[in-house]
């Protein structure tokens, strides 16, 4: 009985790991959406837009003021790539738009720790971090952190869903991401669908490093965060937002469950690689991911 | 401008060169530092870097450097990325006339520069990390990790959770957690705790952390609740053991029972988590805080504006490292002056002066660092030291307080090990190990 329930805690908190993954993985789908690029530079966003939240709050400023903040400067930033950076290339191979973010990412990441230093920031943003006992004698433990974070990723997944799916920026961002030309000839401002998903891929980070950065202190490692995002786009698709959240449940607690009831037969730190496993498997049966557009192309 | 002009100029500026290296030669003595002040590792790189420069920047304040010689102090950034370190010590080791000594402050590195080193005659000075093995100084004349290696510390770790039970006759039956970076580094302790196990008749679970997901232990964290080991010891590095103290704190794990490595134990492993990590331990070899004669010198430095750091935060555990190792680069310094004289001297003359290095308990208290730096003996084929040991710390919330007197290793069980390793080592590379009778 205590193994099932210690079951369900690993599942529990496979699902909660996963939204936060697929909250990583919800940045890069949205500008592959808009441009067809992996956007190499999400996981330095993610640590340029907590760096910018953590330093306004440790100058005194009120929680909600810093967040506004620490968001124009990542619309900011939406607007710096686009005028700078995406604007000469439109029309260009995925391949040089994809070396394009790899500049962005060094840059943003000597930018930030230029701005506020390299120290380890410490952030806590009052959301609760008790733990409710569960089950039979309290056996298992949910931790109101993790419910928290969530909820908080999965609205705003949520949100972002629907908004792309029934807007006319969302329909405006699938025509862009089709064919750059082709959007362009029938009216479509592809500057500024590059510029507004960008934002929103800003604004996502900034919560995505807020709650990542509230667990482990803004510090630079949240960069390397990107990672996990990486076999849940593989799983869910470059290109769909629902295919981020079922990708990041999916790989959240499959990689749990592995490292737990596997990983101890075959010498334990398996999830890493799991992941990508997992991923794989899917592949071999939809190789556009789960919710991906399949590809036809005629001859 | 004509071919012959060129010429002219090309040879009075190659001319000017030759002058500028020779001058810059008897300038002073040149110690290079491999540093890592940016990217994911910055936070424990930084104040390290900081307390060794501050400490030779004090040197040449207070006293005009070493005998008279000024030291010369040039960082290159590694980033703790092995390549970057290797193209560092290309950089530097010729620079300033060559560097004196090469403090690596990564355990990759110092790996990939054991060779290069050795052809060179520098010394490395890889204070607390690995290779353990370079311990033996018959087949690594040139490497140094003292005042301790990894192999010693868990001998000392396990010692002092022996202490807590009531004796080594305590640990029998019990069950350990041991979790640790999936990396060389991370591995290096596991013989010697597969040992300490069989002879002490305890068993322990191994929670290996890979690089890349250093920062998602959620799967560790459950199964150490289910299986509540007696005692969990980390080694960790950077985010790593952030990331564990929190996670341990999530789930309930006692911090008192929750020792880390003395690079699993500094200020930025514990504020992340907050109240949570309070009564975590931590092994270390330094002392910290402010309270030593030393910084009276150092405030002195920070006076005069020539402090290379925010002076509010300095005395920190990896600044207060920083420092020691300082230290004893130059005690070294000065024993090969004794040897060779009052000058510049050269790389394989410092080898020499780390090798018959003796920072004696009275030489501390001179140096008014009693308490921060352990004493230690350098011999030919001894290059940890004679007497290993470590202090246990504890996070009390705001600062680290040391909790025990110096507890010693048990390097008769270690030393045989390390000599078979070296051994293993010089059979692989075609080594003759030098006599050092």
């Amino acid at each position: 009985m205590l193994e099932f329930w210690f079951f369900i805690e690993v599942v529990l908190n496979g699902m909660f790991a996963g939204t936060m993954y697929a909250l990583i993985a919800l940045g890069f789908v949205l500008i592959f959406k808009a441009s067809g690029v992996f956007n190499f530079a999400q996981g330095f966003m993610v640590l340029f837009a907590a760096l910018c939240f953590v330093g306004f709050l440790e100058m005194g400023l009120p929680m909600i003021v810093a967040f506004v903040l620490a968001g124009a400067i990542m619309v900011a930033w939406a607007f710096a790539v686009e005028r700078f950076v995406l604007r000469y290339l439109v029309n260009q191979e995925p391949i040089i738009l994809f070396m394009a973010t790899i500049g962005i990412a060094f840059f943003l990441e000597g930018f930030g720790e230029l701005l506020w230093g390299a120290d380890v920031h410490p952030l806590d943003i009052g959301i609760p971090d008790g733990a409710w006992f569960v089950g039979p004698d309290g056996v298992m433990m949910v931790q109101q952190f993790d419910v928290s974070a969530a909820i908080i990723a999965g609205g705003l997944v949520a949100v972002l869903a629907l908004f792309f799916t029934y807007t006319r920026i969302g329909r405006a961002l699938r025509a862009v991401a089709d064919d750059h030309q082709a959007a362009l000839s029938v009216g479509i401002p592809l500057n500024q669908i590059w510029i507004i998903v960008w934002a929103v891929a800003g604004l996502v980070a900034l919560v995505a490093g807020i709650i990542w950065g509230s667990r482990l202190g803004v510090q630079f490692s949240l960069s390397i965060l990107a990672l996990k995002a990486l076999p849940v786009l593989i799983l869910g698709g470059f290109t769909s937002v629902p295919g981020a959240i079922v990708g990041g449940l999916i790989i959240g607690v499959g990689e749990k469950v592995a490292e737990i009831y596997l990983g101890p037969y075959i010498g334990g730190g398996i999830e890493e690689w799991f992941a990508y496993v997992v991923a794989m498997l899917f592949l071999l049966y939809r190789p556009q991911g789960l919710f991906g557009d399949k590809i036809i192309e005629r001859v | 401008m004509n071919f012959r002009s060129v010429t002219m100029t090309v040879a009075a500026a190659a001319v000017g060169l030759v002058g500028l290296a020779g001058a810059a030669q008897a300038e002073g003595q040149f110690i290079p530092n491999l540093v890592y002040k940016t990217g994911p590792y910055a936070p424990s790189g930084t104040p390290t870097a900081h307390g060794f420069a501050d400490y030779l920047a004090m040197i040449n304040h207070r006293d005009g450097g070493i005998n008279g010689v000024e030291i010369i102090y040039e960082e290159c950034e590694t980033g703790y990325k092995t390549d970057r370190g290797v193209e560092c010590y290309d950089r530097v080791k010729n620079q300033h006339g060559g560097a004196t000594v090469i403090n690596p402050w990564s355990t990759g590195i110092t790996y990939a520069l054991i060779e290069k080193a050795t052809a060179d005659k520098i010394p490395l000075l890889s204070m607390g990390y690995g290779r353990t093995s370079a311990a033996d100084g018959r087949v690594f004349p040139y490497v140094f990790n003292f005042p301790s290696t990894y192999w010693n510390q868990m001998t000392a770790v396990i010692k002092y959770i022996a202490e807590q039970e009531g004796g080594y006759d305590k640990l029998k039956g019990q069950n350990l957690g041991f979790i640790y970076l999936d990396h060389p580094y991370g591995k290096e302790p596991i013989p010697t705790l597969d040992i300490l196990a069989e002879k002490y008749g305890f068993t322990y679970d191994k929670y290996p952390v890979p690089p890349a997901a250093m920062t998602e232990q959620k799967s560790i964290w459950l199964q150490v609740r289910r299986s509540r080991p007696a005692y969990m010891i980390m080694w960790g590095w950077g985010a790593m053991n952030s990331t564990a103290i929190n996670e341990a704190s999530n789930v309930k794990y006692p911090m008192d029972k929750f020792i880390g490595n003395w690079w699993s134990a500094a200020e930025p492993d514990v504020i992340p988590a907050g109240d949570g990590a309070v009564g975590y331990k931590g092994a270390t070899f330094n002392g910290v805080g402010t309270d030593f004669k030393v910084y009276e010198d150092i405030n002195a430095l920070y006076d005069a504006g020539k402090g290379s750091w925010n002076r509010e935060e300095i005395g920190g555990v990896l600044y207060s490292r920083g420092m020691a190792a300082a230290a004893y680069v130059v005690e070294a310094i000065r024993t090969a002056q004794g040897q060779y004289g009052n000058r510049v001297i050269t790389g394989e003359e410092m080898r020499w002066g780390m090798e018959n290095l003796n920072v004696t308990a009275e030489r501390v208290e001179e140096l008014g660092m009693t308490g921060l730096m352990p004493p230690v003996a350098i011999t030919c084929d001894n290059h940890e030291g004679q007497d290993p040991a470590i202090k246990i710390q504890q996070w009390n919330g705001k600062a680290w307080e040391i909790k025990t007197d110096w507890i010693k290793a048990d390097t008769a069980l270690t030393r045989p090990l390390i000599e078979q390793d070296a051994d293993q080592y010089a059979k692989e590379n075609s080594i003759t190990p030098r006599s050092c009778s």
